[in-house]
């Protein structure tokens, strides 16, 4: 079964002044253990869709349902815990609570999930060791690299236990060799854990170590090819309405 | 929760500079309210225990009706009855009987009307210190017939000490009074409107002159503890009935209270605009404060941080701003008003002849009233609240999405 469904997903902003169709009727499922990119021009809604997938916009129509749990019904109190409890986040940049160290930024998480100290702190020093940042734990994100802050965000986004992570342009603000670093990692705990990624990226050193890649255009689907299986899925657009 | 402390406290220090500032601001509004505060209850404290201890005592006995219409004939009798029950109320630490009229005071050419006060020299030498006050001749005892003259009355009827007084007066039920007593002493009185009238001789003696034994107009009362002044009130009252009436300081005093509430309120009111422009003050740094972190407050929501967290961390972080900068407050005034509460500022020149003239000690006294503190606490909370009221509305209606975007 999938962890992601959508169903004819629609995106109108400001429906009542000039609607802008930033998502235009999207059905598409993800499975356990993807690593996905969504890629496409300036625009075409990539963060809308990972917005929506997350839980942190509400659709105008269509249902979003992670495994099996109607996402869109839910009270904006309730979806916060939801997002606690099953999706991780990693955004473009600010990631990171600043007065924290990276062992409290990532332990912060969990223990607003109400996981008691000991377990925190060996899975704290589990994830850092697994991003590579064991030996700056201690150090708040002002005195880390870009690359290392990013890196943290993703053990964060990993402390809880999510059922898939949602990152919005992560490796934007990065070089190549950092954005490497951090790619080398999640694909590492993608194939390890089977832990599920699913991107918003323009970066092309991103798409190329994609397995799956999403194309977007005005909100709409126009294409969906699986690279591992080396199988293109054209979709036609004049299929969707 | 611990986190949420911890992030609220460093939250304060990622702008030392500004924070420092804030708790400046804070801290002077403090010191500056605890010393005027302080020194105006001192001196109000001042002022009342002159009065009390050169005037009227902290309560009055009269019979009643005497307040309002001052006559010989409102007099009435210290029974054994009434010295017995002052006697056993362990609140009372000085009962002191005394018979208060007028006469017209001559020699030779000159006349002049006068207030003769007859009391016990040894019981009112203890309490208002006359035989210190004399600057001329010599203090006097019971059952002395001599009377002691304040200086500016003796220097008006251009008498000495030794000298031969008349006196002229009403007596009880309209006897005619008149005497002749010789000057024993000549006392500095220090409020001028007394200074040249009053006239002081021992309470028998008065009682002979006025015709009237065994009557006294007043009664006055020191207190141990003032604290506990209005329940001495009640069971006098109680006791005593409707002949008398039992008068506390400030219904003897109400101009003096009066003055004292006007200033009081003066003085609340500059406080409190003070403290207003402070907190407005404290209310835009916290509102800069929320704003600047609009997209971490954004993103720590995102990640599964609920809005009553937040909440919380930022009104921990009014918190420590107020608590830190009230603690600073207290920690540099206190010892300062604790050493001129022990050693008040002695004033001299004008000011210091104004007070004297008034009866009150040419000082500059200071008050440690545990209620100028509470009153600067609750301000700096009130403060507090002010400030959360910002990023309090701005959360409530917070818009992830939105704040990310910006
Ligand atoms: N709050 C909003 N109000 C109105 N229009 C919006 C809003 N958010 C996004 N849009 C519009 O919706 C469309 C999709 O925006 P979205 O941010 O999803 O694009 P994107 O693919 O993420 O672009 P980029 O690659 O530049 O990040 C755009 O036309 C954008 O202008
Ligand atoms: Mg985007």
């Amino acid at each position: 079964m999938s962890i992601i469904t959508t169903k004819n997903l629609e995106k109108i902003y400001n429906e009542s002044i000039v609607p802008v169709h930033a998502i235009n009727n999207i059905s598409l499922s993800f499975e356990k253990g993807e690593f996905t990119a969504i890629v496409g021009p300036s625009g075409c809604g990539k963060t809308t869709l990972l917005n929506l997938l997350g839980g942190l916009d509400k659709p105008t129509s269509g249902e979003v349902f992670i495994d099996g749990i109607n996402l869109t019904e839910f009270s904006s109190n309730k979806i916060i815990n939801f997002r606690l409890r099953n999706i991780g986040f990693v955004f473009q940049a600010y990631n990171l609570i600043p007065v924290l160290t990276a062992k409290e930024n990532v332990e912060f998480i969990m223990e607003l999930q109400g996981i008691p100290k000991q377990k925190r702190e060996e899975r704290v020093v589990h994830l850092l060791e697994q991003v590579g940042l064991k030996e700056r734990m201690n150090n708040r994100p002002g005195e880390l690299s870009g690359g290392q802050q990013q890196r943290v965000a993703v053990a964060r986004a990993l402390a809880s236990k999510p059922k898939f992570v949602l990152a919005d342009e992560p490796t934007a603000n990065l070089d190549s060799t950092s954005t490497g670093n951090l790619l080398d990692i999640m694909l590492k705990l993608n194939e390890m854990e089977n832990t599920t990624f699913i991107f918003a990226t323009h970066d092309s050193r991103v798409m190329k170590r994609a397995r799956r890649i999403i194309t977007l255009d005005d909100g709409k689907v126009v294409q969906d090819e699986n690279i591992k299986q080396n199988m293109k899925k054209q979709v036609n657009p004049a299929d969707e309405n | 929760m611990n986190t949420i402390l911890k992030m609220a406290w460093r939250n304060i220090w990622r702008n030392k500079r500004r924070t420092i500032l804030m708790m400046f601001s804070i801290l002077i509004a403090i010191v500056l309210s605890l010393f005027t505060r302080s020194m105006q209850k001192g001196t109000y404290a001042n002022m009342i225990d002159n009065v009390v201890k050169l005037s009227t005592g902290y309560i009055q006995i009269h019979k009643k009706g005497y307040w309002d219409n001052k006559s010989i004939n409102e007099t009435f009798v210290e029974t054994t009855k009434l010295r017995r029950l002052l006697a056993g109320d362990k609140n009372l630490t000085l009962t002191i009987p005394r018979l208060e009229s007028f006469a017209l005071t001559s020699s030779g050419k000159r006349t002049k009307g006068a207030v003769i006060i007859g009391t016990d020299p040894e019981l009112e030498d203890s309490l208002n210190h006359y035989s210190k006050k004399i600057i001329r001749g010599k203090y006097f005892k019971s059952g002395d017939k001599a009377v002691l003259v304040s200086d500016k009355l003796a220097e008006f009827l251009q008498l000495g000490v030794g000298d031969t007084l008349v006196l002229i007066g009403q007596g009880y039920h309209g006897i005619t009074a008149a005497g002749k007593y010789p000057i024993k002493g000549i006392f500095h009185f220090p409020i001028p409107q007394l200074d040249n009238q009053l006239i002081i001789m021992p309470l028998e003696e008065s009682q002979y002159f006025y015709a009237a034994p065994n009557r006294i107009t007043s009664i006055s009362l020191m207190l141990n503890n003032p604290g506990n002044m209005d329940k001495t009130i009640t069971m006098l009252r109680e006791k005593l009935g409707a002949d008398y009436e039992v008068m506390p300081w400030q219904e003897m005093n109400r101009e003096m209270v009066q003055a004292i509430e006007s200033d009081n309120v003066g003085g609340i009111i500059m406080l409190a605009i003070l403290y207003m422009v402070i907190g407005f003050g404290v209310f835009g740094t916290v509102m800069m404060m929320t704003m600047e972190r609009r997209k971490e407050f954004a993103i720590m929501i995102a990640v599964g941080m609920k809005k009553t967290k937040l909440l919380t961390m930022v009104v921990w972080e009014t918190i420590f701003i107020g608590v830190v900068a009230i603690l600073a407050g207290l920690l540099i005034t206190y010892p300062m008003l604790l050493y001129l509460f022990y050693h008040p500022i002695p004033l001299t020149g004008d000011l210091a002849s104004y007070m004297i003239a008034f009866g009150a000690e040419p000082i500059l006294p200071f008050s440690l009233n545990p209620d100028i503190f509470i009153i600067q606490t609750i301000s700096v909370i009130i403060i507090s609240i002010i400030a959360v009221i910002y990023p309090l509305s701005v959360l409530l209606r917070f818009d992830v999405l939105k704040a990310m975007r910006s």
